[in-house]
């Protein structure tokens, strides 16, 4: 029992903490691709920045001194998307609107999109150097541990409370989007204009303010991705851009285009990885005494070593295509 | 004055044209049907009323306004509305929600225009949940002539929308497009299946090469021996 809650703690909590932040992070890809056809690479980068302009409303908030309950880096996290939604509509408009206005192709804008990455990541060197910051420098990180009441278990459940909020926040996220997409009228239009962008145009849905809505989306998901991410780890200029390619996987493992497949991709890849560098040898070891005595359990047994965690998102990734060429569900063409 | 008033468009879709001078007028009474070969530019005519296309020269004049170089979000709120050939329904969307799109413009309450289409189109009414990439072609059409008519528009525009139907489904759009009529939407409509169409035409028009060869009524094109031999099979 006590190895099943190691489990637990390693692999469950490990993988919904990894996926949430994939999914939030593929949303954005996503919703980018199917309205605007083109692979933002930048969108790990705006991770970061999201996740910096936190940690810069936190040290305000900190320095007036006043107690919360909560961290406060969560608590400035509604804000910062704020801030996050208009940088990213500010970046279209600087970067890829007027490559669009002149009829760019989608390879274009993805290497313009990389050239944001690297001024996005060179101005967070600038301003704050390549060190690695905690949120967690003027007040503790609360670990919740949850006593079983069996018998014979001493072990935990144990998370801590960034991870929970993490988890809670990206529920509502999720819950908020599938409600905008489905019931609003601008939701409805934006995925009329990812189904099919002559038709959208051919019935008067206006595209500009489409298109805006999605920067504001993708740029506030991938701030809250982000700091929670920053909040989960630590915060450093490359923390997304690390994982901006199993975030792309995600999103094409879920057909791309598809909000609620980036979600289930997102999930999908952080289990998957999670899983594969877990010690499955733990699980053996009660059973010690039933297995045949040649059987001798190795100290570890993971499928890879967690060095090599990424290239777990990209063998599922390559298998996918190969099978399902559009993703689990039916993504948009290329 | 009428409804709609082309004055010798040049329009292609790069340097060179493929309307040579095209000029047609349409009342809101009017059925206006277009036919002639392939090439003639027929679809082309529609896309650069549609503001789709490059207008190179002449004047589009729709409802009194100059609307030649306006594009598609500025010409719906005015009162034109267009049904694509392909391609002409949200495919991942349900019935209701292409329907919904289609009055994604009006900021008023919806609900009678929806009933008055899900009551010309009952096959609808029963699919409204489904996604309309599930239908079959005709009703396909359908949704894409109820998504067409949400906008409450002053002229409708088709693109062949018998085409690849079979002939029950292209007997019910086209008894649907003279009862929009009746209701005081003008039509304007490319068709394949000349001889069909020309029968309740008002205005017929006859392109080739770009530009106008006959004008008349349906029944008057339908008479001409010239038309039946060279653009309706005889």
């Amino acid at each position: 029992m006590n190895d099943l809650i190691f489990f637990f703690n390693q692999a469950i909590i490990g993988g919904v903490v990894l996926g949430s932040i994939y999914a939030l992070g593929a949303v954005g890809v996503t919703l980018i691709f199917g309205i605007l056809r083109f692979a933002h690479f930048a969108h790990g980068d705006m991770m970061t920045l999201g996740g910096f302009i936190s940690f810069v409303l936190a040290g305000i908030v900190a320095g007036l001194g006043i107690a919360f309950p909560l961290p406060i880096g969560f608590i400035v996290v509604p804000f910062a998307m704020l801030i996050a939604a208009g940088l990213a509509l500010g970046i279209d408009k600087g970067f890829y609107a007027p490559l669009r206005a002149r009829g760019a192709k989608p390879v274009t804008l993805l290497i313009a999109s990389i050239g944001v990455t690297m001024m996005i990541q060179g101005l967070i060197r600038l301003f704050f150097g390549v060190g690695t910051y905690s949120f967690f420098d003027t007040q503790p990180k609360v670990l919740h541990r949850i006593e079983l009441p069996f018998e014979g278990v001493t072990r935990p459940i144990s998370f801590s409370e960034p991870q929970l909020l993490l988890v809670i926040s990206t529920i509502i996220a999720v819950v908020a989007l599938h409600y905008f997409l489905t019931r609003s009228r601008l939701g409805k239009g934006m995925r009329a204009m990812a189904d099919n962008p002559d038709l959208a145009k051919v019935s008067g849905i206006n595209t500009k303010l489409v298109v805006r809505v999605t920067w504001i989306i993708a740029g506030a998901l991938a701030c809250l991705a982000g700091t929670m991410l920053a909040l989960d780890v630590s915060l450093k200029p490359d923390l997304a851009f690390n994982i901006v390619l199993p975030i792309f996987a995600a999103a094409i493992l879920g057909g791309l285009g598809h909000a609620y497949g980036a979600i289930a991709g997102g999930f999908v890849l952080g289990f998957a990885e999670t899983l594969a560098v877990f010690n499955w040898s733990v699980l053996l070891r009660p059973f010690r005494d039933n297995l045949p005595e040649w059987f001798e359990i190795p100290n570890t047994l993971s499928l890879v070593q967690s060095e090599y965690k990424l290239t777990v998102a990209f063998v599922i990734l390559v298998v996918v295509l190969l099978v399902r060429p559009t993703g689990i569900f039916k993504g948009a063409s290329t | 004055m009428s409804l709609i008033d082309l004055k010798d468009i040049k329009a292609g879709y790069g340097a060179t044209p493929i309307l040579n001078g095209v000029n047609m007028a349409i009342d809101a009474s009017d059925i206006g049907v277009i036919v002639g070969p392939n090439g003639a530019g027929k679809s082309t005519t529609l896309k650069a009323i549609f503001g789709l296309l490059n207008v190179m020269d002449g004047t589009i004049t729709f409802d009194g306004r100059d609307t030649t170089r306006l594009e598609a979000d500025r010409l719906v709120p005015m009162g034109l509305s267009f049904v694509p050939q392909e391609h002409n329904v949200f495919t991942s969307m349900t019935v209701h929600e292409n329907l919904e799109m289609g009055a994604f413009i009006r900021r008023d309450d919806i609900s009678g225009t929806l009933d008055e289409v899900y009551e010309m189109f009952p096959d609808l009414k029963a699919k409204r949940r489904q996604p309309a990439g599930e239908l079959s072609g005709g009703q396909r059409q359908m949704v894409a002539m109820g998504r067409a008519l949400m906008s409450k528009p002053k002229l409708l525009m088709l693109d062949e929308p018998s085409a690849g139907l079979s002939p029950r489904y292209m007997m019910e759009i086209f008894e649907q497009v003279v009862k929009i009529n009746a209701a005081g939407v003008g039509i304007l409509m490319v068709e394949q299946n000349a001889r069909q169409a020309l029968a309740f035409a008002t205005k017929g028009f006859v392109l080739a090469n770009g530009q106008n060869r006959f004008t008349g009524t349906g029944q008057e094109l339908l008479d001409d021996p010239d038309v039946a031999k060279s653009f309706l099979g005889g």
